[in-house]
Parts: C-alpha cells; sequence; structure tokens
C-alpha cells in the first residue's frame, strides 16, 4: 500500500508543480499585457508542433538525461557534484579532440572511440574530486567548484591554443565518420540537430536504473548516501565507494559534453561559461528525485521548455524576457516540490501528530532494498544499517 | 490524500480544459499590416537586443527599416530570436524559416556556421551575415573594418592622455577584437610613440563585474583613458571610471553605438568618443535589397570610414584633438595609412 501511495505521490507532485508554474507564468503574463493562452499554444506547438521541432526537444534533452544521471548517481552517495558542467566540457573536448586526432578512422570504430574518450574525460576530471574526498575529507562542493573554473578556462586555451586554425574561437568541425547527426534524422526532421546520442542516453538510464537497484556497487553507494558510519561499520570500503560514484558520474556528465561536441555542435567552441548542460543536469535531476524514468521525462519537460519558449517570441510580441521567466517559474516550483510534498502529507495525516516529516515521503521510498541476488555481504550491511 | 489527489486531479482537468477550449479559438495573431514576401528576422549571438552594443544596434536598424516600410513586429513583418547560448542558434534560425521569414540576420561571427548550413539547406532563402563571410549565393555577407575606426580612437586617446599611459581592454581574444586592438594601438603610436598602451582581456562579452576590475586596476596604474571593445563587459568599466572620476580625470572610449549616455555622470560626460560600428545602416541596406529584388547574395559588403560604415564621434574631445583625428582620417581614407587587422602585424 505505501509503495503505491509514494508512486502516485512521485507521479503528481511534479505534474501540480508544472500546473503551479504554468499558472504563476500565466499572472506574470497577464501583467505585463500579453497573452498567456496564446503564448502557451504556441510553446507547445513550438516544441511538439513540427518534426523539426520534436527533433530539437529530443536533442536538447540528450545530454540533459545524461548529466542528469551523472548528478544523480553521486547524488545517491551523497555527494552534491556541483562538478557535472565542467565534467561534461571535458568529456566534450576529449571526445572532439579523438575525433580531429584520428581523422580517418571508420565510423565503426571512430564513434564508440569518441563516446569513451568523452566518458574518460569526465571520469578523470570528477575522478580527482573523489579521490580528493574519499581519502583527504575535501569537500567535493568546493573542489568541483573549482575544477569547473579550471575546466572552464584550460578547455579555452587549448581549444585556441592547439585546435583551432586562422586564430578562430572554435575548432574544425569533426570528420562525418565521428558525427551522431545523420542525412537519415535530418530528412526525418526537416533539418533539426536532432542526433544518435538520444539511445546512448536512454541506454545510460537504462544503466543508471540497472546499476543502483541490482548490482552490489550500487547498493553501497546507496548505503554510503545514507549513513557513511554505518556503511562502514558493515564492511564496506567507503572510500572505494566514493571513488566509483564520482568516476560514474563524471563518465556520465562527460557523456553529456560529448553528446554536444559529436551530436550538436559537431566541434568545440570557446565557451565565456560554463555550459548550460551542467546546471540544467541538476535540476533534471533533483526533479525526477534520482529515478531514471523521471529524469528522461523532466530532460524532456526541459527541453519542451527551451524549444517551445524559443517559439513564443518568435510568433509573438511577447519579449524572450517574459519568456524566460515564465520558464524559471516552471522550473522553480518543480523545484520547489517540498512545498507541494508539505500539502499532500499534512492533507494525508492532517489530524495526526506526525506532520514533522513533511519531506520525507521521497527519501523514504528510496531506502536501499538489497538487491534480489546480493551476495551475503549485503545482508549484513542490512543489519549494519538497521542497528544504526 | 484521497481528497487532495481528487483536488488535483480537478486542477489539472480544469487546467487541460482550459488549453483545449483555448485550441478552439481562432488564431488572432494574423492581424495588423504584413509584407509578408519580404518580412526580415534577426538571430542574435548571445546577448538580447538591449545590450548596448552590437545586438541593439542592428535591432534598432531593423525597427527603424520596419517602420520606414509599414511592417509591424512579429510573423510576416520583422522580428528577433535571443539565443540564450549558443545551442539556440539552429533552433532559432530554423524556427524562423518555419515561421515563414525571408530574410534571416546572422548577428556575428558566431553564427557563421549556422547560416552557411541553414543557407544550403533552404536555397530560397535570403541570408545575412554579420561580421564574418560566407561565399554562398544566397548568403549577403557584411564586414567592418573595425580597425580603422579604433586607430581614430587610438589617436583621441594619445591627444589627450596627460599621463601617456592608455588602456584597452578587450572582451574575447579573436579575429575581430584582434582588428580593434591592432587599430587602436596603431592610432596611439602613430601621434606619439612614447605612450603606454596597456592591453587586457576580460575573455567574456558579458562579464560587467570583470571589466570593472581590469579598469579599476587601470585608474590605479594612473592610465587615464580606457577604449573597450568588450560588449556588456564595458559597462563594468564606465562603473570604474564613475568612481576613479571622483578623485582624477579619466576617460572612457565608447564602443560598437554612441556610449555617450553611459558616461554621464555628476559634474559632467567621461565619455571622451566612440567608435561607431554602422550595423544598423548595414542592415537597413540590405534588408531594403532584399526588398527590391537586388539581394546581394555572395557578396561581401565592407564598410569602412569610406562611406562612414565605421566613424568615431565627436564626443567630448578637444578641439585639437578632433583635428588630428579628422586628419588621419583623410589619410586611411585616401590611402597614405594602412591600418592593421592583427595586433603581430603592428
Amino acid at each position: 500500500m505505501r509503495i503505491k501511495k509514494t508512486t502516485i505521490q512521485s507521479i503528481w507532485i511534479p505534474l501540480i508543480a508544472i500546473v503551479l508554474g504554468l499558472l504563476v507564468g500565466a499572472i506574470v503574463m497577464l501583467l505585463s499585457g500579453f497573452n498567456p493562452i496564446e503564448n502557451y499554444i504556441n510553446l507547445f506547438t513550438g516544441a511538439v508542433g513540427t518534426p523539426n521541432a520534436i527533433g530539437e526537444v529530443i536533442r536538447t534533452a540528450t545530454p540533459l538525461i545524461l548529466t542528469g544521471a551523472g548528478f544523480a548517481i553521486a547524488n545517491s552517495a551523497g555527494f552534491f557534484n556541483i562538478g557535472v558542467a565542467g565534467q561534461a566540457l571535458v568529456g566534450w573536448l576529449a571526445s572532439v579532440s579523438f575525433a580531429l586526432a584520428f581523422p580517418s578512422l571508420p565510423s565503426i570504430i571512430m564513434i564508440p572511440g569518441a563516446v569513451i574518450a568523452g566518458a574518460l574525460g569526465g571520469a578523470l576530471w570528477s575522478g580527482i574530486a573523489g579521490y580528493l574526498r574519499a581519502y583527504f575529507g575535501a569537500s567535493e562542493v568546493i573542489t568541483t567548484i573549482m575544477q569547473n573554473y579550471i575546466a572552464l578556462y584550460a578547455t579555452n586555451a587549448i581549444i585556441k591554443g592547439v585546435l583551432a586554425k586562422n586564430n578562430a574561437d572554435y575548432s574544425p568541425t569533426i570528420p562525418k565518420a565521428a558525427r551522431l547527426r545523420t542525412p537519415f534524422l535530418e530528412n526525418l526532421t526537416q533539418n533539426s540537430t536532432l542526433h544518435w546520442g538520444i539511445l546512448i542516453a536512454l541506454a545510460a538510464a537504462v544503466f543508471l536504473w540497472w546499476f543502483m537497484k541490482k548490482t552490489t556497487m550500487g547498493f553501497e553507494i546507496r548505503a554510503v548516501g545514507m549513513n557513511q558510519d554505518a556503511s562502514r561499520y558493515a564492511g564496506m570500503s567507503t572510500k572505494r565507494t566514493i571513488i566509483v560514484a564520482m568516476l560514474i558520474s563524471g563518465a556520465f556528465a562527460g557523456l553529456g559534453g560529448a553528446m554536444e561536441g559529436l551530436g550538436d555542435f559537431q566541434n568545440i567552441i570557446v565557451n565565456t561559461a560554463m555550459p548550460d548542460i551542467g546546471y540544467d543536469g541538476m535540476s533534471v535531476s533533483l526533479l525526477a528525485g534520482g529515478a531514471p524514468i523521471g529524469i528522461i521525462f523532466s530532460a524532456f519537460l526541459f527541453g519542451i521548455l527551451k524549444i517551445g519558449g524559443l517559439n513564443i517570441s518568435i510568433t509573438s510580441t511577447t519579449p524572450s524576457e517574459i519568456v524566460n521567466i515564465v520558464i524559471a517559474a516552471v522550473i522553480f516550483f518543480v523545484g520547489a516540490q517540498y512545498l507541494i510534498r508539505y500539502f499532500f502529507e499534512t492533507g494525508r495525516i492532517g489530524r495526526g501528530k506526525k506532520n514533522k516529516r513533511g519531506g520525507t515521503a521521497n527519501a523514504d521510498s528510496s531506502a536501499p532494498t538489497p538487491p534480489e541476488s546480493g551476495p551475503e555481504s549485503v545482508t549484513t550491511n542490512k543489519k549494519g544499517s538497521d542497528a544504526r | 490524500m484521497k481528497f487532495t489527489s481528487k483536488a488535483a486531479t480537478a486542477s489539472a482537468v480544469a487546467v487541460l480544459a482550459l488549453v483545449l477550449g483555448a485550441c478552439g479559438n481562432s488564431k488572432s495573431s494574423d492581424s495588423g499590416k504584413t509584407d509578408k514576401a519580404h518580412s526580415v528576422a534577426l538571430v542574435t549571438d548571445g546577448g538580447g537586443v538591449d545590450d548596448k552594443s552590437f545586438n541593439q544596434s542592428e535591432w534598432e536598424g531593423l525597427q527603424k527599416w520596419g517602420k520606414k516600410n509599414g511592417m509591424e513586429k512579429g510573423v510576416g513583418g520583422y522580428n528577433y530570436a535571443q539565443s540564450n547560448s549558443d545551442a539556440d542558434f539552429v533552433p532559432n534560425v530554423n524556427k524562423m524559416i518555419q515561421a515563414g521569414y525571408k530574410t534571416i540576420i546572422g548577428s556575428g561571427y558566431k553564427l557563421e556556421k549556422t547560416i552557411k548550413d541553414a543557407a544550403k539547406k533552404n536555397p530560397k532563402i535570403n541570408f545575412i551575415i554579420i561580421d564574418d563571410v560566407i561565399p554562398q549565393k544566397n548568403v549577403a555577407s557584411a564586414t567592418f573594418k573595425d580597425n580603422e575606426s579604433a586607430f581614430l580612437a587610438g589617436v583621441a586617446a594619445a591627444e589627450t592622455t596627460k599621463t601617456n599611459k592608455v588602456g584597452f581592454i578587450g572582451g574575447v581574444h579573436g579575429e575581430v577584437i584582434d582588428r580593434f586592438e591592432a587599430g587602436f594601438r596603431q592610432g596611439v603610436a602613430a601621434v606619439n610613440k612614447n605612450i603606454k598602451v596597456d592591453v587586457k582581456y576580460a575573455d567574456s562579452f558579458s562579464k560587467a563585474d570583470v571589466g570593472q576590475a581590469l579598469a579599476q586596476a587601470m585608474f590605479n596604474n594612473n592610465e587615464d583613458v580606457i577604449y573597450q571593445a568588450a560588449g556588456g563587459t564595458g559597462a563594468g568599466v564606465f562603473s570604474a571610471a564613475k568612481n576613479a572620476i571622483k578623485t582624477k580625470k579619466v576617460w572612457v572610449i565608447g564602443v560598437d553605438r554612441d556610449q555617450t549616455a553611459d558616461g554621464k555622470y555628476k559634474g559632467g560626460n567621461l565619455t571622451l568618443t566612440s567608435t561607431v560600428k554602422g550595423v544598423d545602416i548595414a542592415v537597413q541596406k540590405l534588408a531594403t535589397a532584399a526588398k527590391e529584388g537586388k539581394f546581394p547574395g555572395g557578396k561581401t559588403q565592407v564598410y569602412g570610414l569610406k562611406g562612414n560604415g565605421v566613424k568615431l564621434t565627436r564626443g567630448n574631445m578637444s578641439a585639437k584633438a578632433w583635428t588630428k583625428v579628422q586628419e588621419f582620417r583623410e589619410k586611411i581614407i585616401k590611402g597614405d595609412i594602412s591600418v592593421a587587422e592583427k595586433p603581430s602585424d603592428l
């Protein structure tokens, strides 16, 4: 029964958040003298009205699924990996560099090679923060923020100094064999930037689910996330778990960056700020509560808002600033879903006195359950946690 | 739980009904005067159309053009799309094409790749690229000899400085800002070789705080004239100057459009002059050409001091400095002086 209730909640709460966000956006538009209904229709048709728009929405969601999954893994281990953006950037650079370094490889080797290079680049970058956290207790929040800056300026220097030609501020375009965008997809979607990376992203989401729910390592990560001391007491290597969690997190983020490099942009540009996919990926993951299927849906929601949002100011006189406020309002309510959850909880057990636990429904549902085929140590672990 | 769940369902259904009901309404956006065959749209390169620089100039030019031709903002008339990040370039251009705009302007060299691809796939649509060259049949390119106006800014700075130290703050290293730096340094040296030019880059076109910090350091170092070619970063240079002017005389040289208004402070104006880039004129000319069926596709329009494609404003320069600037202007137009395009060519 309980599982059923929390499942209902985890579907309803984000939906209500979205509706509230749209309502606030509508109020903002009404106050500014614009027609919210017309604008929302434009947003909707701009996101799903044409094959081109659908292609762009999927393309926007692709890296967000990956960066979101990356953030989710670190988050279940109890780490706030703000470095997703920097890791994505390193992955982007690594994948494009690989493609440019071996221009004559056939697609069948080139694409896996470039994709793996991206994942390794991201993993290397996050691994540093993981190592420092595991062995020296350095806060991953601080190290990853600083690593973001290092990544930004270092990649810019490498692009300008090594990759770019003629003093340009972007690298040459990657060879055809490395491109994830194909003429087939372009014809299918009226020249959108849709690329095959979406398959990689969906596979990553499946992997995330399998890894967290079905493997010992995934279980250990969640256990460490809930209580590090208890996990250590239960015989887990918390150091190893921390590093593995950060490595996988960074690898996913790096894959997200590789999608930008091999799919959307097909080169790497000098960025003046951290790429959006980093912070948006964090929002995607938080909105989904770290659940893989939820990450896919929330990444698509972001894609719809972003791509559909572009359409509002193109087809009406509403300035894009207003559109950005509306999008921010939706994301705000989605982020503030604890508020909605609180009302759910109080509505449910309003007469009781246990209301203090307003925001714990989600944590309960995600409490570690040992994998079905887990080895013996897992059972011990569970005892350890319970004893705590 | 049950109650709230019902309430939630009800509210969701209500919203759905609202949306569906609205779908049934007739579309009312197609009113107003339009000239679909000649509609023009602008895609920005990151900043909004209020960036007090490049995009704003273009948009103002386009608005003027639209009004002159009796058009309205919106589909079938003229419009802009703001790119919130580089990933928005392609979708923005595609959405403009699908909305039916016939001439699409890529604002700045960052859109080169996007415009090139789009032009190949949409041979019937006119494209305009500013600050770059795309040799394709349906693309008109417009480039500006910013180095020439920057040269004159250098002359003005050299004629104005009391400390024989001036500063240059660039946005991001690259071909375009190189022209500003090269021209400015050459102009300063043409007046007085002993004047030191301090060159710094903010590595961003949108970080006013970095611009402010760099300018602060320059003013502390007794540099009394700063030329900023840094887009939105330049706003910080003006803020730093407004602080510094409380204790000593300092000047800022504006970029891309007349930035006199940005230099106002209690007791005067610290904008010495501005190098004006005629993107508004370029946009209007090309839009008119497209309307008249004479779109110069495949050709590059170069705008220099000649014909006032770029120019230096009179601003608050002394009469002596202004005379000198005029002198050099003539020499450049005549071809007696050729202005370098890269700092490495100096």
